[in-house]
């Protein structure tokens, strides 16, 4: 029990002021009585260490038997990924423009996002790839799952950061959306993030391709990746809303990304 | 549909008296110190400040919890039976059948099954007065000769089982009611099974209808059981039976930490890696411990006009089979 408490108190201070925040703002308007597990950030669920434990092994079965439930990878990422997301959050933080992202908090919605100007902007820009990156492979930056288990409010931003960022990290790696393009960008996020789940994802996702697209992982885009994974740039430290016109081929030289082979 | 079901489907659906309810406190209604639903004059006027009920641990207006109620059964309702089975590892099947046993129904009996929406209890209800038909056919001749005297033990076979013995399925959320019709349609027994969309606490059926109301795991989401229960009563012929199947306190005090446990533990990471919906098991496992225990709903039943009202308690009374007639 004293635990607990100790490992509560460093949190009192943040979670007072949001307590406050909502007492005061009183969105709901309604006779609700505040939650007595109290939400850090919308959509916020509070989880009890068994339960992280129960959700993490739970989540992690059922994405393997259907890796098309990606609420499930979503939620073996966010329970599993504590000690990752600190590492990452202070690489933000010791990085001018990640500390900027991480006052702003800017999202990568299609809300926020003027699609028509990014459209109009010159082949090769890093703005028009994005583009025709959505429309061929039919995806939208809408469709990423919202936090939910991860009980610290700054790092449940990161979390997201990470998630609305993968789309453009296909867009900077040149990897498409099949099977063998999202391997390899796994393989460049394990070996950047740290993330338990970007490892378990690089593990198994091989174990699904067929034997032309696991020779191909194996010899060059798998080294290439982690490669480059390794070398690059922290991809979550770029204000990526503020380069829409920078040339692809700049911004890659600037994060130290090599051209796929 | 067989043309001895549609009089009474229509005598059914349409009531022929409307009813305006009044509860009210000169009814003799004990009031309860629990705030599931505090008994109140439901005048016309709605000039009233607005009660309040629990949801889950929640406080919610009155007119929210159902509509709160609903949104969760229409999220739970296409993985509503995996996750029973799931979450009381099958045992939930066992249970159902100790409502049925106890029931007894004979061919011939009606049964209302209300929120019932994904039809466990109905298809349970044919199968068991098809056996028991098939029981009565295989015995004495004599027993025959009186039975075929009753004309509505003539036809012979699954058929004659079906269209004798009708259960009618009555609950407010369509999704489940949907669920509850395929699965009709796979096990091949959509013949004996009418589905109703209605509230609980004003069936749209005719007084003394049926011979057996059930309501199993239904209860505890109505925000009115009061008004459900005389609704109960108002439907049941004289001499008709309520059974109710709920989730109730556990008495040993180990085995309730280990259910506690369990249940707010387990149930809704179960509820997020199944089904992807965490909050509508929460949900479900808070309102179980809002509801009323064994003794309370043996008294609203009593209140509400019972007779010889008694329950029994299935595994340590994580659930609880009470039972009541009408006279």
């Amino acid at each position: 029990m004293f635990r607990r408490v100790a490992r509560q108190l460093p949190r009192l201070g943040n979670r007072h002021s949001t307590v406050i925040a909502n007492a005061c703002v009183n969105r709901r308007g309604k006779v609700t009585d505040s939650r007595y597990h109290e939400e850090l950030y919308p959509g916020h669920i509070p989880t009890s260490p068994i339960q992280k434990t129960l959700l993490a092994v739970g989540s992690g079965i059922a994405a393997l038997q259907d890796p098309y439930r990606h609420d499930m990878v979503a939620v073996l990422g966010e329970t599993t990924g504590h000690p990752a997301l600190l590492n990452l959050r202070d690489r933000m933080r010791n990085d001018p423009e990640g500390y900027r992202i991480l006052t702003e908090r800017p999202k990568i919605r299609l809300s926020t996002l003027d699609l028509e100007k990014m459209a109009s902007l010159p082949e090769g820009s890093f703005g028009r790839e994005y583009i025709r990156f959505l429309e061929d492979n039919h995806v939208t930056p809408d469709s990423r799952a919202h936090v939910k288990f991860v009980d610290n409010e700054e790092l449940s931003y990161v979390m997201q950061r990470y998630r609305e960022v993968h789309d453009l990290l296909h867009t900077l790696l040149g990897m498409p959306t099949n099977m063998l393009g999202e391997v390899a960008v796994k393989w460049f996020e394990a070996a950047q993030t740290g993330l338990p789940m970007c490892a378990l994802g690089a593990l198994l996702g091989p174990l699904r391709l067929n034997a032309r697209s696991l020779q191909s992982l194996v010899t060059s885009l798998g080294p290439w990746a982690v490669r480059n994974g390794l070398q690059a740039r922290c991809v979550l430290c770029v204000f990526y809303e503020r380069r829409w016109e920078q040339s692809l081929d700049d911004l890659r030289r600037e994060l130290n990304i090599q051209p796929p082979p | 549909m067989a043309a001895s079901v549609r009089p009474l489907l229509e005598r059914m659906i349409f009531r022929r008296s409307s009813r305006a309810v009044f509860v009210s406190a000169a009814d003799g209604w004990r009031p309860s110190p629990r705030c599931y639903a505090t008994p109140s004059c439901r005048s016309f006027s709605g000039g009233a400040a607005e009660k309040s009920t629990h949801f889950g641990f929640e406080t919610v207006p009155e007119s929210e919890k159902a509509k709160k109620v609903y949104a969760v059964f229409e999220n739970v309702a296409h993985k509503y039976d995996v996750m029973n089975d799931a979450m009381s590892l099958g045992i939930h099947r066992l249970w159902k059948d100790a409502l049925l046993r106890a029931a007894h129904p004979q061919p011939g009996a009606r049964l209302l099954d209300v929120a019932g929406g994904t039809g466990d209890i109905a298809f349970r209800f044919l199968e068991y007065v098809g056996s028991q038909k098939r029981r009565r056919d295989g015995r004495s001749a004599s027993w025959q000769d009186i039975c075929e005297k009753d004309p509505g033990n003539r036809e012979e076979g699954e058929e004659g089982a079906a269209r004798d013995s009708r259960v009618v399925v009555c609950d407010i959320n369509k999704e489940m009611l949907k669920v509850g019709r395929r699965k009709a349609r796979r096990t091949g027994l959509a013949d004996g099974v009418l589905w109703v969309a209605g509230d609980a606490e004003e069936l749209p059926f005719d007084d003394a209808q049926f011979d057996i109301y059930t309501i199993a795991f239904g209860l505890r989401n109505v925000t009115h059981v009061e008004l459900a229960l005389r609704e109960a009563l108002r439907v049941l012929k004289p001499g008709g039976r309520f059974m109710c199947l709920e989730f109730s306190k556990v008495t040993h005090p180990v085995l309730a930490r280990l259910y506690d446990a369990y249940s707010f533990q387990v149930i809704p990471v179960l509820g997020e890696v199944i089904a992807g919906d965490w909050k509508s098991y929460r949900y479900l496992v808070e309102s179980i411990r809002k509801f009323p225990a064994q003794e309370e709903l043996k008294e609203l039943l009593e209140d509400a006009g019972f007779c010889c009202v008694g329950y029994r308690n299935l595994s340590g009374g994580v659930v609880s089979l009470h039972s009541g007639f009408k006279l």
